[in-house]
């Protein structure tokens, strides 16, 4: 929670102390957030609706009492309610942020999850087998293609496999990503491409946190005790060695869960990042605000759960 | 990765390296840590082929050669070449991506600018961003870290906790939305050497925790050894210990976390100019012909894998030989 408090007081500090810094005037802002060329009429109510000539502090107040409370907007000509969590109202598309990033957030949650569970088992098997065999021409071969994996940028691999796989051989039909919901596998090449550069990544983890757990007491204490090798690699060794690759996994899902936003541009899929990316271009401040609040929220509740799972995964974090 | 990267200090891969050095201690004069570090990075080939390539790529990016060989193996990196592309669909005439003597990596689609230049001059944004962000990071990193780790307390609860907070935080999103509010002059800096600078920044800024953590960790462990509990006996200030003692202990991993950061960075900044916040057409950035190469990759594929060859070249080598670095300065470091 504090984390959360952190992160969105510095966004919104910054998001409104630099343009001031740099000698943009509070008119320019409301025009921001109204759009490229609104009115008089409808810049003076912004201005006045939201307190533009308010000190920061303030600002931050009323636009953390929306999310808590909800929030009105009279824009002069009428009145717009936006309901708890309020995280903003974009006069630019006329739609209340918190109901675009509803919108947006399912496909998201897809192409997250659905890399994310490729990604861990591709990576943590590799990384073990690597780890058990070291030094093995497996061991070599996972850890040359571990390393080049992590050198490939998913907006290179995507398009490659968009030239290649389905432009040129036409392994996998075209998909037109912006109606996905009827058939979650239509996300298979987006899936794959982000799980590798991660389940690379996560082999080089794993393998070095695998290397050296294998070396500890504990696990001389497990085979002398006569366990069989399985249950000393998977139930003593594994167990240990998840652990700091929980936390990574944590962090690393989180972010994803905020907005893939390399992954969606690259395949041209409408989820949170392209929000916020289109949020961006168009010089939309609340929804960029909204999505950028919507991803630091998504980090700490993926910590939060990792924490939790702490416990059922390691032994020793429970006893403590 | 065919160097042991993970192989500790007594294991039998180390070994050889270990008796050379003291063999060799013996039969000439004494050997300082650098020159046996250099001895090991010696016989890594793989990390000296991707030494050997960044150092080629830092001279080709330099002031003047750049150009020249530009000129000399293509042309100008903004000359359009539209006798050479395909009117109706944007792709070279020529197969290949109009691949020629003239033209080594090709030609850009719709507009027909020599690939081969245009990589090149991408290659020296990439570069300056990656090493100054490194820079900024390294400096910032080394000071918190060794703060927290030196003093502990609630100083080191302070800057771990920050540390926690930059980690966990939404950086691409946070960096290309800074971008969009930044006016166009800023501190007399305008168009893309103002872009270069606020890259330089954030990318620069948010990563020091990686650097912090890691001279953190490590500071912890050097305050507790003997020759600082002596030099504190001998009555040696703070500010003594800490750049006497501590610090040169410090330079090597500083070295091996730089060098691996550097790639890191890199691959930030070609992201952001994917995106569209980061360099400016008409200045050819990796990232920003990627960018392109979304709407373009039926009718030319070469301008897909071009820059993004580029991209990944430059980054395995700058990897290749961080990893050879860390194995030749600290055998024992994972």
């Amino acid at each position: 929670m504090g984390l959360l408090l952190i992160i969105s007081a510095v966004t919104y500090a910054i998001f409104f102390l630099v343009p001031r810094a740099a000698g943009v005037s509070s008119d320019d802002i409301a025009g921001r957030f109204a759009g490229k060329q609104p009115d008089a009429v409808t810049l003076a109510a912004i201005k006045d609706r939201f307190g533009f000539d308010d000190p920061v502090p303030v600002q931050y107040g009323k636009f953390i009492k929306g999310i808590v409370v909800g929030d009105t907007y009279d824009t002069g000509t009428d009145k717009i309610d936006c309901p708890a969590p309020c995280m903003g109202y974009s006069f630019r598309t006329n739609q209340s942020v918190t109901e675009q990033i509803v919108d947006r957030a399912p496909i998201t949650f897809m192409i997250a999850l659905g890399a994310a569970v490729l990604w861990v088992i591709a990576g943590v098997s590799i990384g073990v087998l690597s780890a058990l065999r070291r030094g093995t021409i497996i061991d070599r071969a996972a850890m040359a293609v571990a390393l080049a994996g992590v050198s490939l940028p998913v907006f290179f691999t995507g398009l490659l496999s968009l030239a290649f796989v389905v432009h040129k051989w036409q392994l996998l039909p075209s998909v037109n990503y912006s109606d996905i919901g009827d058939n979650p596998f239509n996300l298979i090449l987006p899936w794959i491409c982000l799980a590798f550069l991660y389940a690379a990544l996560y082999a080089r983890l794993t393998r070095a946190g695998m290397l050296e757990t294998m070396n500890e007491d504990f696990i001389r204490t497990a085979r002398a005790k006569g366990l069989p090798e399985r249950t000393v690699v998977f139930k003593h060794g594994l167990r240990a060695t998840l652990t700091p690759i929980m936390t990574v996994f944590g962090l690393d899902v989180g972010l994803l869960l905020g907005g893939a936003i390399i992954t969606e541009k690259t395949f041209s899929i409408p989820g949170l990042g392209q929000l916020a990316l289109d949020g961006v271009y168009q010089s939309d401040l609340p929804v960029v605000l909204g999505a950028t609040l919507t991803a630091a929220l998504f980090i700490v509740l993926a910590n939060l759960v990792v924490d939790i799972l702490y416990g059922v995964v390691d032994p020793r974090v429970r006893h403590s | 990765m065919t160097a042991p990267i993970e192989v500790s200090g007594s294991e039998a891969e180390a070994q050889p390296d270990a008796v050379l050095a003291g063999m060799e201690r013996k039969a000439i004069q004494g050997r300082s840590l650098g020159q046996i570090a250099w001895l090991r990075l010696k016989r890594d080939k793989v990390a000296l082929s991707g030494g050997a390539f960044v150092l080629l790529l830092i001279f080709l990016s330099l002031p003047g050669v750049t150009g020249l060989v530009a000129g000399w193996l293509g042309s100008p990196p903004n000359d359009f070449h539209q006798n050479l592309i395909d009117p109706t669909l944007g792709g070279p005439l020529e197969p290949l991506g109009g691949i020629s003597a003239e033209h080594i990596f090709g030609l850009e689609p719709i507009n027909g600018r020599d690939l081969f230049s245009r990589v090149l001059y991408g290659a020296r944004v990439s570069l300056l961003i990656g090493v100054l962000a490194t820079m900024v990071s390294v400096v910032i990193g080394t000071v918190m870290g060794i703060t927290a780790g030196y003093f502990g307390g609630w100083v080191d609860t302070l800057i771990a906790r920050t540390m926690d907070v930059f980690l966990a935080f939404p950086l691409v999103l946070f960096a290309i939305s800074l971008v969009g509010v930044i006016p166009r002059d800023l501190f007399g800096l305008t168009g893309n050497n103002l872009r270069i600078a606020i890259l330089v920044f954030i990318i620069g800024f948010f990563n020091w925790p990686y650097i912090g953590r890691i001279i953190r960790g490590q500071t912890m462990s050097l305050r507790e050894r003997e020759f600082v509990d002596a030099a504190r006996s001998m009555g040696a200030r703070n500010s003594t210990i800490l750049f006497k003692e501590i610090l040169p202990n410090l330079v090597a991993p500083v070295l091996v976390y730089a060098t691996l950061l550097i790639p890191t960075n890199i691959l930030f900044e070609a992201a952001l100019s994917f995106l569209g916040v980061g360099i400016n057409p008409p200045d050819p950035s990796w990232g920003g012909m990627l960018s392109q190469a979304t709407e373009l990759y039926s009718v030319a594929p070469h301008f897909v894998i071009v820059p993004g060859l580029a991209i990944f070249v430059t980054v395995l080598a700058f990897n290749l030989f961080g990893d050879g670095l860390r194995d030749a300065l600290d055998p024992r470091a994972r």
